[in-house]
């Protein structure tokens, strides 16, 4: 039997909802934050809410206080990669957010790129190498091969990683080693992307049962032109406009962009894609999250806001939704704790 | 979908998330997220040896008897300690902080003492009354990261002049003081540590001290000794004071932060009547008065406790530890780097083989669950990439050779890294061009 109905039954005080966030990937600094921002919201909307860090507790406490849902607020690998989902799966938690296989397809750039393309989707032609075939075949001609077949500028990002860590543009060849090197600090396999000039915007979606649909897209404009880890954690060193002015046939192409993505990628309950529109008004794919950021500087909270929505009660019905559905064949869902 | 409209108002348009954006004093610049700074909070988990932080460590001290102090001092004194108290600090701690300073060499009288929070509190009202934006502070290169964010939130200049072993270069710094001169510019103080410095591990040779007071006397050069690890030194008795020899030109900065506990933030500065005067006021103006109950209580150690055994204590852990550290240095690194063996404080110095980006390899470090703080820190000018700071005051000697055996393997795969890619230029995604000295190093309550 699954223990989320038991923990519920017999009018026994229903047990909090576990916010996850924090773990030890390089993001964590930023999960920290967004873990706070959810348990606050969701604590608004009524809930109860416990925060904790991932590690060696966890499966205590998944075992022996048996929260009714898990919310991963963990950004990075383990929180993004499937793996924090398989645990919870293999404990019978209901969780908010995507299962594991989805997320470890959306986790890995190329790959996510792959599926989009397949679906439809525009995104930059790109080359995926490790480091180690830089080694067995000579740097400088690999990277002669990568200028040559993608041209300049060029975006070089780990393949795994979020908050725009570890990731340049390339402007000039001379350039390039550095982002390599910078890339491989992060993760061992690096994309090397064409870089798309044109306005950058992030499409949250988030389905809480009744279907995934697309929130008001959000345009960046970082003040240094790049939308790095300073412009994305600094408060005003970012304008924001949301919804983005776009035209009527912009917006609905990037929502439907977001939303394919979405869907191909089997993505549950909440995501966000980050796209560019070029000068020539084509919507380019770049790379979607699992688990989006919610801090104070996200454009998820914003997009929220600016449907006209509160985020904690959004936070809520994902969780209402995530506890609606069998955890594993024979679990059966429980009432959350408000 | 049960969410319904927001009771606040929704944003609508452009936001920066931030309304004051516009109305920040220039001296904010730099005040920014730093993605190096986000790598450090990986290093509070116990799954990573953390070689960064310089947190003391207290584990040795007699906890029942600091508790037992206090209790008294609440029972007794509690009106008193609980209460306001002077802006120069209360007259018997300002008399033990004599006799601490005695150790080094000074005869001072206690009407020339300001207790200060921490000596990061003199540091900053000593420039707050010295110091007017584009005026030039000389530093030793590289120099105290705390500090270097002082004078960056006063807008000063800072001038590195270069050490050696020996500590600071007379010459180095009688060019750094001609070069501003000649410049234009003002310098308003010399800042040195002249033992077992923060972070480079080294004490300022006793040849050289009369060397450096002479030349600072030359060019009316006001010196800032910050000596909050004087005390800790393994193999000597202390070294003696600049501030012994030479009472008008210099200000001393103390603290019973490495000596008894960080907790307490109790520190000092000892400064020429005019500019005493002039730092209560200051003091005055920021805090009131420092902390009473703090200052009371510490003050309650010194005269019930054998302070001077319990830091005899710590300099035998510290010593353990920074033996633990140069031992696995010494068989795991890599044939070119270099380092310091320090003979006192928290700190080595090490120099990577060249070619080797420090700030560059945190994020592998981190994956490898190893953290240091990157040379950059401690440089005001975008220097100190090829090297870092190793802290060994907090872990235990296990630790701190599990976490040199992770750095060995961590720079072992740079070195590889950068033989296939070759030399290159800091890398385009760190801020690199645009120095965060003061900013990028761990915040004070990580190890």
């Amino acid at each position: 039997m699954a223990a989320s109905s038991q923990q519920n039954t017999g009018g026994a005080r229903p047990a909090p909802v576990l916010v996850l966030a924090g773990g030890l990937s390089h993001e964590r600094d930023v999960s920290l934050r967004s873990g706070r921002r959810v348990a606050e919201a969701m604590r608004g909307a009524g809930l109860e809410v416990v925060e904790r860090d991932a590690d060696t507790a966890l499966l205590a406490l998944l075992r022996e206080e048996r929260p009714s849902c898990v919310v991963p607020m963990l950004h990075g690998e383990t929180g993004e990669d499937g793996a924090i989902r398989e645990v919870l799966e293999l404990f019978d938690v209901p969780y908010v957010g995507a299962r594991p296989a989805a997320c470890r397809v959306a986790f890995d750039k190329p790959v996510a790129k792959t599926v989009a393309t397949r679906a439809g989707l525009l995104t930059p032609e790109s080359v995926c190498l490790p480091a180690q075939t830089f080694r067995e075949l000579g740097a400088s001609e690999v990277m002669a091969a990568l200028v040559a077949r993608l041209g300049l500028p060029l975006m070089v990002k780990p393949t795994q990683s979020g908050s725009a860590l570890g990731a340049a543009v390339v402007r000039t060849a001379e350039e390039l080693p550095a982002a390599m090197v910078g890339a491989f600090a992060y993760g061992d396999v690096a994309l090397i992307e064409q870089f798309v000039v044109g306005r950058e915007v992030a499409v949250p979606v988030i389905d809480d049962g009744s279907g995934p649909r697309a929130l008001p897209a959000v345009l960046i404009s970082p003040d240094g032109g790049v939308y790095d880890y300073t412009a994305r954690y600094t408060a005003g060193a970012t304008e924001f406009t949301v919804p983005a002015p776009l035209s009527p046939e912009l917006t609905e192409e990037v929502a439907r962009v977001a939303l394919t993505a979405h869907t191909a990628l089997g993505l549950r309950d909440v995501s966000r894609s980050d796209l560019i529109i070029d000068g020539d008004g084509r919507v380019w794919f770049l790379e979607v999250n699992s688990a989006p950021g919610f801090t104070e500087t996200s454009t998820v909270p914003l997009a929220i806001s600016a449907a006209g929505l509160d985020l904690g009660k959004v936070c809520a019905s994902l969780v209402q939704a995530a506890l609606a559905r069998p955890t594993s064949p024979e679990a059966a869902p429980g009432p959350v704790a408000g | 979908m049960e969410s319904t409209p927001a009771s606040e108002s929704s944003p609508r348009g452009s936001t920066r998330l931030d309304s004051y954006v516009d109305r920040y004093a220039a001296r904010t610049a730099g005040m920014t997220a730093s993605e190096i700074r986000a790598l450090f909070s990986v290093a509070s988990r116990p799954e990573v040896v953390s070689l960064a932080g310089g947190m003391p460590n207290i584990s040795g001290l007699p906890l029942d008897v600091v508790g037992g102090a206090i209790g008294e001092l609440v029972a007794e004194h509690g009106a008193v300690a609980m209460q306001y108290g002077s802006g120069q600090g209360v007259p018997r701690l300002r008399e033990q902080i004599c006799e601490v300073m005695r150790l080094e060499g000074i005869d001072a009288h206690p009407d020339d003492v300001v207790v200060t929070v921490g000596s990061q509190q003199a540091v900053d009202l000593v420039t707050r009354i010295f110091c007017d934006p584009g005026d030039v502070v000389i530093c030793e290169a590289p120099s105290y990261v705390g500090a270097l964010g002082v004078f960056k939130a006063y807008q000063c200049d800072v001038v590195h002049a270069e050490m050696d072993a020996d500590g600071l270069r007379p010459d180095a710094l009688e060019q750094a003081i001609r070069a501003v001169k000649a410049s234009g510019r003002r310098i308003k103080f010399l800042y040195t540590i002249p033992n077992y410095h923060n972070p480079a591990g080294i004490s300022l040779s006793a040849e050289r001290r009369p060397e450096i007071l002479r030349v600072c006397r030359e060019h009316d050069i006001l010196v800032l000794e910050d000596n909050p690890y004087g005390l800790l030194g393994f193999d000597r008795e202390p070294h003696r004071a600049l501030r012994a020899d030479e009472a008008e030109g210099v200000i001393y900065l103390g603290s019973f932060s490495k000596t008894f506990a960080p907790g307490f933030r109790v520190g000092w500065a000892l400064a020429p009547h005019a500019v005493r005067e002039k730092l209560v006021l200051a003091q005055e103006s920021a805090t009131l008065c420092p902390p009473q109950f703090s200052q009371m209580a510490v003050s309650a150690y010194l005269d019930n406790h054998d302070w001077q055994g319990q830091i005899k204590q710590f300099r035998e852990m510290y010593r353990e530890r920074r033996d633990a550290m140069v031992e696995s240095l010494r068989d795991l690194m890599p044939a070119a780097c270099r380092w310091n063996v320090p003979d006192g404080g928290f700190y080595v110095w090490l120099t990577l083989p060249p070619g080797i980006d420090a700030k560059a390899m945190l994020p592998r470090a981190v994956t490898a669950r190893v953290a240091y703080v990157p040379g950059t820190a401690f440089f005001a000018d975008g220097f100190g990439s090829g090297s870092m700071r190793l802290s060994y005051c907090y872990p235990t000697p296990e630790r701190i050779r599990e976490g040199v055996r992770r750095l060995a393997g961590v720079l072992e795969d740079e070195l590889e890294l950068r033989e296939t890619f070759g030399a290159v230029p800091p890398t385009p995604h760190l801020p690199s061009s645009s120095p965060r000295s003061g900013y990028d190093g761990p915040a004070s309550d990580l190890t």
